[in-house]
């Protein structure tokens, strides 16, 4: 299995994209232009890039509440996402869903979710909508620590395994589930051994190492398709910022903090591609500009959007 | 038309609609070769194999949710949750993700899914096997909710609820399976949302749901021969609820009982008598609006007991009399 030049750019780009997406939306949040909470990924944008890059164009995905770069490694559009967190009309769910909602079915993304291990079953009926419609397709489901220890997690991964149904779990343990230590939620010491419990392979990788994170989703992935049923997949990484918009991170130490932002994904990402001669200093950053003037552009769109028209409050409730 | 019990139409109609569309399919606890705990789906598994009919682990909340994953992916599938109150267990699945999906996603997704669920209580299956709740799921925006009460009603609106591109909780009181009525032999479904006048009368209007039809109905037998005219709306389904024909019935008629088989005590029947008294029909009530429904407690073990924890004839018709004085 080899990563062409292109693949690995593409996977830089999209880190970066997440990395600009989030501290914007920091900014915004600051600044009083969005609403309620968000939940920022800084930090983990290897995980869903490098998880996302071993799916297919028509594969699914299921994101979490902490799901603004799921959404983009999907093939998110920024202008209606940003609307989406202003609230507007032209947001992905016409503002009805803000930051923990936003789904885009069309390219796969069946959702963020409010509910800490909501999608589990959800990817897993997907997936066992593939296995009966027999269209090919991977459903990916993330989910992060906390979620791991929600009885939902137990009876899903149980039946994908029984089932032999295409879909990949994939955790990105960020350490904490909201203050909560991993080591103080959960008795495994891994989520990846309670694979064993249910009959599928269970692999450790470093969620802040990019290409480790896709080579052993890619496995996974072409295993599920082959209809040898689900894996799941630990990939340990770290959250930057507060669990959401009210954290005052007392549950743990700047050293700490100091200590996982020596491992920043992004970093580690360029020096490897400049050390490979996959891109110069400078091809990165051509593509960090363009990232960033995008980020901006659709930063404008959704401040320029309209607001959602009251009288169309109920839309959407019934099809 | 043939005589059929419920059971039977109720089978009916699931087997259609799973041989007009392959993206139908049942997921359940022993509903395959077992043929479900009250029989439902006896048969299904021979005629349509396990990939169609599936028996499922014990584990509510994700049957629920693998429903509503493959709803959204383009599949139609129909869960049996094996009693009532089981559903408890698929709350977040069915409230927090099937019935908000559509309206949180901005209106861009659909979830074509049937919750199909035995209630009740009158078999001596005690607390947690007994209770009806219908009346719980219609306060959650984007669900429907059908309490079929006849034969007839079970197998139109089975295949509505089907059809249905929202999820749909489909609530069957389990005394209702061994009844009989008639069924025609053609094809038919029935609307989501449409009451039905069960029987024609001047006196009183009567508006009952699920098992609570029947007993309206014998009721109104006894009734009429003390010269009391009864009428009985059935609404069939809570959500969408059809308010003009028990208005119009209550117009006719100036006096209601609302008699349900959930606890009364913040039951759908308050919900309708709110509507009644909010509408025009209040300026033609000649008396109070009477509910009846379940006492507030668990549903008791004891037969007696058990019988006087929810309406049953008699309590139907001292309940017209007293309206009626």
């Amino acid at each position: 299995m080899e990563l062409t030049a292109e693949k690995k750019l593409w996977m830089y780009r999209k880190m970066y994209e997440i990395r600009c997406f989030e501290l914007e939306v920091d900014k915004l949040f600051k600044a009083n232009m969005i609403w309620g909470t968000c939940h920022l990924s800084v930090g983990e944008e290897a995980t869903a890039v490098g998880a996302i890059a071993a799916l297919e164009k028509d594969d699914m995905i299921t994101s979490t509440h902490r799901g603004h770069g799921h959404c983009i490694a999907k093939g998110g559009k920024l202008p209606q996402m940003f609307a989406e967190l202003l609230g507007k009309e032209t947001g992905y769910c016409r503002g009805r869903g803000g930051s923990m909602h936003i789904a885009d079915i069309e390219t796969g993304n069946l959702g963020a979710n409010g509910i800490v291990g909501g999608g589990i079953p959800i990817a897993t009926g997907a997936a066992l909508a593939s296995k009966m419609k027999k269209d090919g397709k991977v459903t990916l489901c993330f989910f992060g620590d906390g979620a791991n220890n929600q009885g939902v997690f137990h009876e899903s991964l149980n039946i994908a395994s029984l089932w032999k149904l295409p879909v990949v779990y994939v955790c990105e343990n960020n350490q904490y589930g909201m203050s909560v230590a991993f080591k103080k939620s959960t008795a495994a010491e891994n989520v990846a051994d309670r694979a064993a419990a249910y009959n599928m392979p269970g692999e450790i990788v470093d969620g802040n190492d990019v290409e480790a994170v896709y080579f052993a989703v890619k496995k996974a992935v072409d295993r599920a398709r082959r209809g040898e049923g689900p894996s799941l997949i630990e990939a340990k990484t770290y959250r930057w910022l507060g669990h959401s918009k009210s954290d005052a991170n007392v549950y743990r130490t700047k050293e700490e903090i100091e200590e996982w932002k020596k491992k920043c994904p992004i970093k580690r990402y360029r020096a490897k591609l400049v050390e490979e001669g996959v891109a110069t200093e400078e091809e990165l950053d051509k593509i960090e500009k363009e990232v960033e003037g995008e980020i901006q552009e659709a930063i404008e769109y959704a401040k320029n959007s309209p607001e959602p028209s009251v009288e169309d409050i109920a839309d959407g409730v019934y099809a | 038309m043939a005589e059929k019990l419920y059971i039977e139409a109720l089978r009916e109609g699931l087997r259609e609609e799973l041989l007009r569309d392959e993206k139908v399919f049942l997921l359940g606890e022993d509903i395959g070769i077992y043929g479900g705990a009250f029989g439902v789906t006896k048969g299904l598994v021979q005629e349509f194999g396990e990939e169609r009919i599936i028996d499922t682990p014990i584990s509510e909340q994700a049957i629920t949710g693998i429903a509503v994953g493959a709803a959204v992916a383009g599949m139609r599938p129909v869960v049996e949750i094996m009693f009532f109150d089981f559903l408890t267990l698929a709350m977040d699945q069915l409230i927090n993700q099937g019935a908000k999906i559509r309206y949180m996603f901005g209106g861009k997704a659909k979830v074509p899914m049937v919750v199909r669920a035995p209630m009740g209580c009158g078999t001596g299956a005690a607390a947690q096997h007994s209770q009806s709740f219908p009346g719980v799921f219609a306060h959650f925006p984007g669900l429907k909710v059908v309490m079929p009460s006849t034969p007839y009603d079970v197998k139109g609106l089975i295949k509505a609820a089907i059809r249905d591109d929202n999820p749909v909780l489909f609530a069957e009181h389990k005394l209702l399976y061994r009844v009989k009525g008639e069924v025609p032999d053609d094809e038919y479904v029935l609307p989501l949302g449409k009451a039905d006048v069960k029987r024609k009368g001047n006196d009183v209007t009567v508006v009952a749901g699920s098992i609570m039809v029947l007993r309206a109905l014998e009721a109104a037998k006894e009734l009429e021969k003390e010269g009391i005219d009864v009428e009985v709306v059935d609404p069939r389904t809570l959500k969408p609820l059809d308010m003009k024909t028990i208005i119009d019935s209550v117009k006719k008629t100036g006096r209601v009982l609302i008699v349900e088989d959930d606890p009364v005590s913040f039951g759908w029947g308050a919900e309708i008598a709110a509507g009644i008294v909010g509408s025009e029909a209040f300026d033609y009530l000649d008396a109070p609006v009477k509910r009846l429904g379940g006492l507030d407690i668990p549903i008791p073990y004891n037969p007696n007991l058990e019988r006087h924890a929810v309406p049953q004839v008699e309590d139907i018709v001292k309940a017209v009399k007293d309206l009626l004085r």
